[in-house]
């Protein structure tokens, strides 16, 4: 551990995660409060300190003492002088805010015996949640820059480039092309003048693997950058990070401050004779704006639409000049890569996908996150082991890998190896890394339309396919899950989508069909009951299913009746209560408020429940529930 | 000059280096339906219907976008490529009126005919100003669509029709980007530009304000290069032929097409081969010329001043007057105004009679117009 400023005696360091999701959880007033109390306790050997996100963030706030290596999660600011007290005075560990182990229910205390972060193999994420992200001496103390000194030193932008090649390293944005090669396609490119691009335009919904690793270790990110910089022969830099992601920018820019007076960047780096600035320019809120020749429109400060390549941005990219564009991921790998070598990476993985990847595991998971795992680990060991199953004892139905324009894989595929290929043949792909977790209470048809819905809201509309196909077939699901469904549309669904993915312009139109083609190809039988049946097999569609009040079951309580927001049920005390079918909005509140004993209320698609015309005594039913009641 | 050699549909074309795809293959007269393209535009690839197969390339290059290389073999129809233009023209209809497509007797209707497939009367082939000379619909004939499997979107869309000259109309637009890219690579102004994003977008000013409250020039480089009749002019005639000459407007003397009808100038064309104006125009030439010659007000002789009244009178006449007048002033008694609607050569001679001749150097001219 690094925390502990040089020369300090410190007995324990408390870890406060400040990524953005913790800081939602008002982190910042938890570090606030722990300052203070360990000030005021007068706990001169206690230091209170900061990282960037752990990744656990649906246990956040999180905090780890250090070097006991204990764990707390959900923490809160009434929790903060149990802590001081209990832990960082008297060396007694909290066990009230111990992680518990989602299915032995087991409190684990260090941070190591956690099955979310054993099953993990840190490369990307190598710093983060170790090292104050503000402080460039917590990098250097980890070890950083000293690959920028050796590239500088001692290896020719030839070698660097045949390094990162060996190594096998590609690119993280989620096309997988191999990131040395476009290196040196670069590098081979005639300019006066290079660019190098660093794509932080991370859109996904649900993904933030590029923002935790901005937030939480931005050095790594700029050493990487400043290597590539160096193989291709760019002496300018931007970093285009989404305006939405302020944390982020505002540690890029404390880091690249804090490298400049370092002497890690700006003129004559390390005196070496190689210059470099870089500049944070902030994105407009476009999701296509990550895409890389969209992103250099941007920054050009045009409308941020795609061209066609060729050319290639390696000819012809920022104001037509040769430039490389890489995500934040591969350029965080890069500074390990040339620290520990091309063969040791490459052992990691698998033959033709080497190292690790990050995902944003979310969803209908127990333990939803950011996660690193080695490239050919199977989705079962990601959903079961690290992420700690389906919660509530449901079926697992689905996994959506690549944010919102991947493939939405079945049960069957759970042995799958996690890589470019095995992804994209199973009709999915690696993207960015989004993970979306479905089970068996998900509509596939609803989950095509909502992703469709996204990508269609995206599009920029350069493209006849993507613009106007994409709502085309948005506008068919959006009438499959309204119980409008013809029999043709499957068809027309699968031409269309197969021919956007064809016809389009950039990779939005490309992959946007892929949840579209992918629930067709592995539930084609729940657009069959949407369309033929009338029914959604999931009870999710609001348009397809109904909620009814079973007359042998009902107690006339009237709780459903007070509760429902429309006052569509009719009835009265001790009277079985009725739903207006016509009037109600099936909203569920009456099934959530019916309670558990009675369990009146069904939920049903497709089909209809016998009930009274108007409200009836209640006995009707009594005798049954009664007997069912004494038998207990 | 041609310094590259590639295969299209199994015939060797010669090309020049920069060329693109699509313009080696028009240059050897091999039909690529398209839509976004324009010769003097950047490309696009926008429409998506010059999709070719090009051996040792990806998937399905636009033919607008990809360089032209030696040794390129290049197929432009296979039921890969018809499958996707097809769709794609399919979802370009959606959004344009294209009734008249379906109609065998498009042909053979004239403009106050009764439409006998109960069309509205705004989505009539008839009414669009395009209607036979219409890109989109040389590209269904050729694709061949007959009918939209999916629905069309029939949605009112904005129409602006506050420029005097032409009017922009939205429900025929389909987004190939011509007119903004005009604006801003052939006018480098920049008034229309794309604005929302998918399906919303749409060509508008800046805040949507409408044309005649930009800073927009009227020069109608827009209008002229729609290929679905979304940007027309206001006064349209379609002219019987057309007399090549030089616009009078200016000294800098554009290569101008008018369209004669009945004697009567129709409408202005730009000559792409005008070495002056690479068929530009701005919005005098292309709007200014019929009203001022046609204008009853103009003068068609000179006038003489007889008696206190104006009376017409032959050249001869008129130049005997001035030349006998001019005689009795010497020096900078005389100030010469010219004009700016002569040419520069006309121009030249008249400022060397001024200093020369005249011996004065009170020269002046009206481009202050």
């Amino acid at each position: 551990m690094t925390a502990a400023k040089p020369g300090s005696n410190h007995q324990r360091t408390i870890f406060i995660c400040q990524g953005t999701g913790c800081v939602s959880g008002k982190s910042f007033d938890i570090t606030a409060a722990l300052s203070r109390a360990a000030k005021e306790q007068g706990l001169a050997g206690v230091n209170v300190d900061f990282t960037g996100c752990h990744g656990f963030c649906e246990q956040g706030p999180v905090a780890i003492v250090e070097p006991d290596g204990i764990f707390y999660s959900q923490v809160t600011v009434a929790d903060v002088p149990e802590i001081v007290q209990s832990h960082l005075r008297d060396g007694k560990p909290v066990e009230r805010l111990f992680y518990k182990d989602p299915v032995t229910g087991e409190a684990i205390p260090h941070h190591r015996d956690i099955k979310f972060y054993s099953k993990q193999q840190r490369i990307i994420l190598r710093n983060i949640g170790r090292i104050n992200p503000e402080r460039v001496d917590d990098y250097i103390a980890m070890g950083g820059y000293e690959s920028l000194k050796k590239v500088l030193k001692e290896m020719t932008p030839g070698q660097v480039i045949a390094e990162i090649k060996r190594s096998g390293l590609r690119g993280r944005g989620g096309a997988g092309f191999p990131t040395g090669t476009k290196w040196e396609f670069c590098h081979n490119a005639a300019g006066d003048q290079k660019y190098m691009v660093c794509n932080a335009d991370e859109g996904d919904p649900g993904a933030f693997m590029d923002r935790s690793t901005m937030e939480g270790d931005p050095h790594t990110v700029l050493e990487g950058m400043t290597i590539a910089a160096y193989a291709i022969g760019a002496t300018e830099g931007y970093i285009y990070i989404r305006a939405e992601y302020p944390l982020a920018v505002k540690r890029v820019r404390l880091a690249l401050q804090q490298s400049e007076e370092k002497g890690f960047l700006g003129d004559n780096i390390l005196g070496s004779g190689f210059s470099l600035r870089i500049h944070v320019k902030e994105g407009a809120g476009a999701f296509v704006c990550g895409e890389e020749t969209a992103l250099l429109a941007s920054i050009e400060g045009k409308r941020g639409m795609p061209r066609s390549r060729p050319p290639f941005p390696a000819n012809s990219g920022l104001w037509g000049k040769p430039t490389t564009i890489n995500n934040v991921k591969s350029l965080a790998t890069v500074p390990v890569i040339i620290a520990r070598g091309a063969d040791w990476y490459a052992a990691t993985g698998t033959e033709k996908s080497k190292g690790t990847c990050v995902f944003a595991l979310t969803g209908k998971i127990a333990n939803s996150g950011l996660i690193e795992v080695p490239m050919g680990i199977k989705l079962r060991e990601i959903i079961y082991e690290i992420g700690g199953g389906i919660p509530g004892n449901k079926k697992f139905k689905a996994v959506q890998t690549g944010g919102p324009s991947g493939g939405c894989l079945p049960e069957s595929y759970l042995d799958q190896s996690v890589d470019y290929e095995s992804l994209a043949a199973a009709g999915s792909m690696m993207g960015s890394g989004g993970m979306v977790v479905m089970d068996e209470e998900t509509c596939m048809v609803d989950v095509a339309r909502f992703f469709l819905s996204f990508t269609q809201a995206e599009s920029c509309g350069k493209c006849v396919p993507c613009r106007v196909g994409t709502k085309q077939m948005l506008d068919i699901l959006e009438r499959i899950c309204r119980g409008e469904g013809k029999p043709e549309d499957m068809d027309i669904l699968q031409e269309l989508g197969q021919n956007v993915k064809v016809g389009s312009l950039c990779g939005l139109g490309q992959t946007a069909p892929n949840p579209v083609l992918t629930t067709l190809r592995y539930f084609r039988h729940e657009y069959e009951a949407h369309i033929n049946e009338k029914r959604c097999p999931a009870l999710s569609c609001t348009s397809l299913t109904s909620y009814f009040i079973l007359p042998d079951k009902c107690q006339g309580c009237g709780i459903c009746l007070r509760n429902c927001p429309v006052g569509c049920i009719a009835g009265d005390k001790r009277m079985v209560h009725i739903i207006d079918q016509e009037k109600c909005i099936k909203c569920g509140t009456c099934l959530d408020v019916c309670p558990e004993r009675f369990n009146a209320v069904l939920k049903v698609s497709g089909e209809t429940i016998e009930v009274p015309a108007a409200p009836v005594p209640v006995t009707a039913g009594k005798p049954a529930a009664a007997a069912a009641s004494q038998k207990e | 000059m041609s310094d590259i050699t590639l295969t299209i549909n199994g015939r060797e074309v010669k090309a020049n280096r920069g060329m693109t795809v699509l313009e080696a293959a028009q240059a050897a007269d091999i039909y690529i339906p398209t839509l976004c393209h324009y010769p003097d535009l950047e490309p696009y690839g926008g429409c998506r219907l010059c999709l070719v197969e090009i051996e040792k390339m990806r998937g399905l290059p636009t033919a607008c976008t990809t360089p032209a290389a030696d040794g390129m073999v290049v197929t432009t129809g296979s039921a890969a490529i018809d499958s996707v233009r097809h769709a794609s023209l399919e979802l370009i209809l959606t959004t344009h009126p294209c009734d008249c497509l379906e109609c065998h007797r498009r042909h053979r209707c004239g403009p106050y005919d009764v439409c006998l497939r109960h069309v509205a009367v705004t989505d009539r082939c008839v009414t669009c100003p395009a209607n036979e000379d219409c890109e989109l619909q040389q590209v269904v004939d050729y694709v061949g669509v007959h009918k939209l499997r999916i629905p069309r979107d029939t949605r009112p869309r904005e129409i602006d029709a506050s420029n005097p000259f032409f009017t922009i109309d939205r429900n025929r637009c389909i987004l190939c980007a011509r007119c903004v890219r005009a604006c801003q690579e052939i006018t480098c102004i920049g008034t229309i530009d794309m604005s929302y994003r998918g399906y919303a977008m749409k060509v508008s000013t800046f805040g949507d304000l409408p044309l005649i409250e930009t800073d927009c020039g009227s020069c109608g480089e827009c209008m002229v290069r729609c290929p679905v009749g979304a940007m027309f002019p206001k006064d349209i005639i379609r002219p019987e032929r057309e007399v090549r000459t030089v616009c009078t407007y200016c000294g800098v003397g554009c290569s101008m097409y008018l369209g004669v009808k009945d004697g009567k100038i129709t409408g202005v064309r730009g000559v792409r081969e005008g070495p002056v104006n690479h068929g530009r125009l701005c919005v005098k030439g292309r709007f200014g010329i019929a009203e001022f010659v046609n204008h009853p007000d103009r003068l068609t002789t000179p006038l003489i001043r007889k008696n206190g009244r104006f009376e017409e009178a032959s050249w001869e006449e008129a130049l005997d007057l001035v030349v006998a007048r001019l005689g009795k002033y010497r020096g900078d008694e005389v100030a010469v105004i010219s004009s700016a609607k002569s040419t520069n050569e006309d121009n030249y001679v008249m400022q060397k009679l001024a200093r020369a001749v005249l011996g004065t150097n009170n020269v002046d001219h009206c481009a202050r117009l």
